[in-house]
């Protein structure tokens, strides 16, 4: 079986990122997983075990004094490294911040191929063929890369199952020191770990708030909602420019793309923009008071009502039935 | 200082988008062709620098048919002193690779300080080309900034990843790349696009930049999903939270 070499970007703090479980998956489909990390020391032997239980058979662990403190260079030097010893056949990473930085920076270093945001990766009469989601779903796209490495950047929450568990095979290397001019990270502020909410991206299924809120203090409809569906929350642009919930909530053209199995919108107007995020969730629900508003044009039950007379009864509803 | 900024114009996102059935490709007369909302800002960030040191240059750099000069021509009437289109039919269709070796290739004779884009388009969403430019050029990249810094041959920022923020630095030459969080552009005034008729556009063909034109990635086929139609809706009378929820239990969704 071929190699695959997949990104892990372990947090400054050594934490194993959400979307290992996703690449991981479909490095499997495809050949045998070898994740790559970067440390400033030896890696954790609780990393090591969860990389193993999400299927990485092989960790290829570079180690550097710069892990944290240079941007981007090192996870690129250590993909290189990896590519080098273990000629994969493709290499993966998510379609996060710095994972497509790094895999673009990797196709220039190495003349590879690019495939970027796929939601899905399967070997075809021995080929790598990715399957993107483009416009907001409108279109499904099959490519590949025919002649060189394919480097692929994975959407993450867009892959459901997990790999079966290995005892994973460590090779540490000593990265050298990074050469030329760098980006240096002078401090990190990390967002709180939200654990009593699934993530967005993922999530089985999304209360979303819009302008219609009204407020950042009204925005706790939303959230309560939420909670009582056990759902995670996102948000129309329109409600994260006003301030009611940050940026990273945001789903639609610019922000987070979601399909999940149900999508709540609560006073949004339902833009085009925002449709592309979302329209491809297996059944929509919206609360808007304007009958005519385009959400419910995609909405499988659409309520013309108010959201703040409704979704308290509707949270009350879900109380009385548990 | 000098200053070029990226620039893609892509298809206006308040209409359906659509890709040519065949190729895979871009349907470009399906819709009106704009300046990309993140990249229009990329140039404000540039514009603002300007506007507080008179003697810092501002150029556009964009890759794009010959409809693109209107983009170009734009962003000159809002305040950028030249443009340069890479431009050649052999690129249409071109991928990752190619698009950001072209625009490497026209960059490395600019002398930029700075390179400012978008952190992604609206239409490729790919998020990777100012990533590979700056590897060509080996220049540092701070990518995903939300704010910008730009003072004495270094630029310091606030940068978004999925965990939270990164405080980052890079001393110039870089690249940078900014996010939908930072200032809206500004519009042309009547001034602007009086001037914008006389700056000059410098158009460079593949062949010029030294590029070649053959992708690595191909497109083995499309398919359009049908769209989603309406389904049933109910106005509130006081009863539609029970309804809700009913609907919820029957489809097994709670
Ligand atoms: C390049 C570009 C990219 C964009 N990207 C995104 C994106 O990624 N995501 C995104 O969401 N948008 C995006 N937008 C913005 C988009 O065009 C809309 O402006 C935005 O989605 C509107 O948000 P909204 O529905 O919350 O607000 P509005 O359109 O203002 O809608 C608010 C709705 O709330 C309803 N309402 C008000 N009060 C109540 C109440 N008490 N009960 C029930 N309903 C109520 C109103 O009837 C109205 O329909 C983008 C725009 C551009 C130009």
């Amino acid at each position: 079986m071929p190699n695959i070499v997949v990104l892990i970007e372990l947090t400054h703090t050594g934490h194993v990122p959400a979307s290992a479980r996703g690449l991981l998956a479909v490095a499997a489909r495809l050949g045998t997983p070898v994740a790559v990390t970067v440390s400033a020391g030896a890696l954790d032997p609780v990393t090591i075990a969860v990389l193993g239980g999400l299927g990485a058979a092989r960790i290829h662990a570079a180690q550097t004094e710069a892990a944290h403190t240079v941007l981007g260079t090192p996870m690129v030097d250590a993909l290189a490294d990896a590519v080098a010893a273990h000629a994969p056949s493709a290499v993966l990473a998510a379609a996060s911040v710095d994972g497509r930085e790094a895999a673009g920076r990797l196709a220039v270093r190495t003349g590879g191929g690019v495939l970027a945001d796929v939601v899905d990766a399967s070997l075809a009469d021995g080929r790598i063929v990715t399957e993107h989601s483009v416009f907001g779903g409108s279109y499904t796209v099959h490519a590949t890369v025919p002649d060189v490495l394919p480097i692929i950047t994975v959407r993450s929450g867009a892959v459901d199952d997990q790999a079966p568990a290995a005892t994973p095979e460590v090779t540490t290397v000593q990265l050298a020191p990074a050469t030329g001019s760098q980006t240096t990270i002078d401090s990190y502020a990390d967002a709180p770990e939200n654990l009593s909410r699934p993530e967005l991206r993922g999530a089985a299924t999304v209360v979303s708030g819009g302008r219609g809120l009204g407020s950042e203090e009204n925005f706790v409809l939303v959230e309560q909602l939420a909670d009582a569906l056990g759902a995670a929350v996102g948000a129309s642009r329109a409600a994260v420019d006003a301030g009611f919930i940050s940026q990273t909530a945001q789903v639609g053209q610019t922000g987070v793309s979601v399909s999940p199995q149900l999508y709540v919108a609560l006073g949004i107007s339902g833009a085009i923009q925002h449709r592309a995020g979302m329209q491809t969730a297996k059944t929509i629900v919206a609360i808007n008071q304007d009958e005519d508003a385009p959400i419910f044009e995609i909405a499988d039950l659409g309520i013309v009502g108010d959201v703040f007379t409704v979704v308290p009864q509707v949270i009350e509803l879900l109380k009385n039935r548990s | 200082m000098k200053i070029v900024v990226l620039i893609k114009q892509v298809p206006d996102t308040a209409e359906e988008r659509r890709l040519e059935p065949d190729t895979g490709r871009l349907d470009r007369d399906a819709n009106e062709p704009v300046i990309d909302e993140i990249t229009e800002r990329a140039l404000e960030l540039a514009l603002t620098v300007k506007d507080k040191d008179k003697s810092t240059e501002v150029v556009v750099l964009t890759m794009g048919p010959s409809e693109a000069s209107k983009a170009i021509r734009k962003a000159l009437s809002m305040g950028a002193d030249s443009g340069i289109h890479v431009l050649d039919d052999a690129l249409s269709g071109a991928d990752l690779t190619i698009t950001s070796a072209a625009l490497a290739a026209a960059l490395r004779n600019t002398d930029a300080d700075l390179v400012i884009a978008g952190n992604e388009s609206t239409d490729g969403r790919a998020g990777i080309v100012p990533a590979m430019i700056a590897e060509h050029l080996g220049y540092p990249l701070l990518g995903s900034l939300l704010s910008a810094d730009i003072t004495h041959g270094m630029v310091t920022g606030e940068r978004q990843t999925e965990a939270g923020t990164q405080n980052v630095r890079a001393p110039f030459p870089a690249v940078l790349t900014v996010t939908e969080g930072f200032d809206e552009a500004r519009f042309p005034n009547f001034k602007g696009i009086m001037g914008a008729k006389r700056k000059p556009v410098a158009t460079l063909s593949a062949s010029e930049l030294g590029v070649g034109s053959t992708p690595r990635s191909s497109v083995l086929d499309l398919a359009e999903r049908p769209a989603r139609a309406a389904g049933r809706k109910i106005v509130d009378g006081g009863a539609a939270a029970a309804e809700l929820v009913d609907f919820l239990t029957a489809q097994r969704l709670i």
